[in-house]
């Protein structure tokens, strides 16, 4: 099977420091992709840089296949073709994601026109259309309405109607439900699910949220300190991750049931880009830690099918 | 919006008001226009006479209530020099007033605007680093300095263009680049950070990865957003099309209304000083008013009335 997207070595320097160290992973068509992680440990400027929309100064190194073609660093006329094309991103907060003074009908029609050659009524039919697909209530008359009079799930959905409109093969997902209330992110995130499902798009979700992955996604890549450290089908990944990191976020979840008990964390902090640790980055965190960690960076191996981690303790 | 504007509107007479009243007081604290106007061995006979013809033998607050009588009624009084209409005597100066300060505010926003924009696409490279160096050292210089180098230069040693007076346009171009350049150093350096401010936010990224070529982007998104912040900064700049020359107009000998005004100052010719402090508060309150409206215009978070 082709991959649909390949990252293959991709890392992003910001002056000195290297955030994201050498990122591969690749999307099959259709699939949906959790990748997780917490705050600032590069699952976000990952895909950033992936689809080139990192700052000038920001030094991106690696590749990005895009059904085998490379469009890393490829020219800007290129990847405007791609971006929001075939493959589109949204964002974390919604209510700053879209341009405050412009309407909204107007900048899914910008959309219609750069990747479909809609123009007029035949743009505004289809951005209504749109509108309708993701769910937004009397969707003729937002067309007309601008951000700021909108609720941050309603503007979630029209950065979706936004991302649909070049009817993209890949849809990334930078943490979209981070910025609303709970009740709204299950709308949000079955609402992703369900177009996933009709229009066989693969998905890319990425989330410091466990269970908002766990609910969406088939596979789970999880990143620390800029590195991927687990990688394994969802559904094996939730019953048994194997990285000492990935545990300590399950252990860390408060249980559903049983009598209540204190919150479970990892001690200590995530290290600085600029300071990494020698080895294993996550050794001065790790339970599991031995001499042998802090010789050198662990190598990504298999542990099953389809199951990789990188940690030389945890046993094959 | 009706109430609005009328709210804005009594807030505008309010202004003018406030800017009139300080104007009388300060005014006639500061020095007795009689003895001025006369000379200073005048039988105190006339001194006393040329008082009274003129009301300055009254108490200050009745000076205050007829004055303020007088306007609302649209006199505004006459020159104690030569005894003729304020308001025509200012009137008169007002287009050589123009003549320089239009096409110097034309100066401010055909360079400041691009240049700000340039240098803020071009952040840390060369060009916005020199962008930013003549922007600081345009603002830094005071004009008459400004005013007085350009005039030892074109003037003086290369003898190009005429150092003051009005006679041909040609003597009009110096005060012009005197003006402009200090005016569009301000607006580069105001547009440029709006430019930035604009360029970080995440809208910009959203146009970027919706495929929008880089140049439209700048158009369509960045520009319209930062436009809102750099409109208040060019109606100071409208605001000031009347009085905003006066220094530029003494090193030039231009005679326009700053000009006037510099004179009627020295002379304590009340009524003048007055008419001339009026119509500038009367000009930046309008440009104001106008600022306040095209805001309405280009954020919709600001236009009152909700949604459509």
């Amino acid at each position: 099977m082709t991959p649909l997207l390949r990252l293959a070595g991709l890392s992003v320097a910001f002056g000195g420091a290297t955030v994201v160290h050498g990122i591969d992973i690749a999307i099959a068509p259709g699939e949906a992709l959790g990748m997780v992680g917490e705050s600032g440990c590069g699952k976000s400027v990952t895909w950033l840089a992936a689809l080139g929309l990192l700052p000038a100064k920001a030094r991106v190194g690696g590749s990005v296949k895009l059904g085998g073609e490379e469009i890393l660093h490829a020219a800007p006329a290129r990847l405007d073709r791609v971006r929001g094309g075939r493959v589109a991103m949204i964002f974390q907060d919604p209510a700053s994601a879209l341009n405050p003074v412009h309407r909204l009908g107007r900048q899914v029609q910008e959309a219609l026109r750069l990747h479909r050659g809609l123009t007029g009524n035949a743009a505004r039919a289809e951005a209504k259309r749109l509108f309708d697909l993701v769910g937004i209530p009397d969707a003729a008359r937002r067309l007309d309405a601008f951000p700021h009079e909108l609720s941050g799930g309603q503007n979630q959905r029209v950065m979706i109607a936004m991302a649909l409109a070049g009817q993209p093969e890949l849809l990334v997902a930078d943490e979209p439900t981070t910025a609303l209330d709970v009740t709204i992110q299950a709308q949000i995130l079955d609402l992703l699910q369900a177009l996933r499902r009709e229009l066989g798009m693969a998905l890319v979700l990425i989330s410091h949220d466990l269970g908002v992955v766990a609910e969406v996604c088939d596979r789970v890549a999880v990143m620390y300190a800029g590195r991927l450290v687990e990688e394994a089908p969802a559904a094996r990944f939730f019953a048994s991750p194997r990285h000492p990191y990935a545990q300590g976020l399950m252990a860390a979840l408060p249980p559903l049931d049983g009598p209540r008990a204190p919150l479970l964390a990892i001690p200590g902090g995530v290290p600085e880009p600029g300071a990494l640790p020698p080895g294993c980055s996550f050794a001065p965190r790790c339970p599991q830690r031995d001499a042998a960690c802090e010789a050198g960076v662990p190598m990504l191996r298999p542990v099953a099918a389809g199951h990789d981690i990188r940690c030389i303790r945890s046993a094959a | 919006m009706l109430r609005f504007l009328l709210l804005r509107l009594a807030r505008a007479l309010l202004t003018i008001a406030l800017v009139v009243s300080f104007a009388f007081v300060v005014l006639r604290l500061s020095g007795d226009p009689a003895l001025l106007i006369m000379s200073v061995d005048a039988p105190p006979e006339a001194v006393a006479a040329f008082r009274k013809a003129w009301g300055l033998d009254e108490p200050l607050w009745r000076q205050y209530l007829s004055y303020f009588g007088a306007i609302a009624s649209g006199d505004l009084g006459r020159s104690m020099r030569d005894g003729r209409d304020a308001i025509v005597l200012v009137g008169e100066r007002i287009p050589a007033t123009l003549a320089l300060t239009v096409p110097a505010l034309l100066i401010k926003l055909g360079l400041g605007i691009p240049a700000g924009v340039y240098a803020a696409l071009h952040r840390n490279s060369w060009a916005d680093r020199l962008v930013m160096f003549l922007a600081v050292a345009g603002f830094t210089v005071p004009s008459f300095v400004l005013g007085l180098l350009l005039v030892l230069v074109f003037a003086v040693q290369l003898g190009w263009l005429p150092s003051g007076g009005q006679d041909s346009w040609r003597h009009a171009v110096l005060p012009i680049i005197t003006l402009g350049v200090g005016g569009a150093a301000v607006l580069a350096r105001f547009t440029r950070s709006a430019m930035l401010e604009v360029l970080g936010q995440s809208y910009i990224r959203t146009a970027s990865a919706k495929g929008v070529p880089w140049a439209q982007v700048v158009r369509g998104h960045a520009l319209p957003n930062a436009a809102i912040p750099t409109v208040t900064i060019i109606g100071f700049m409208v605001g000031s099309l009347i009085a905003g020359a006066v220094v530029v107009e003494s090193v030039f000998s231009w005679p326009g209304v700053g000009r006037l005004l510099v004179v009627a100052v020295a002379n304590r010719d009340l009524a003048v000083v007055q008419c001339i402090l009026l119509l500038v508060a009367a000009t930046m309150v309008t440009a104001n008013l106008v600022v306040d409206l095209l805001y309405g215009a280009l954020d919709p978070r600001l236009r009152r009335g909700g949604s459509r």
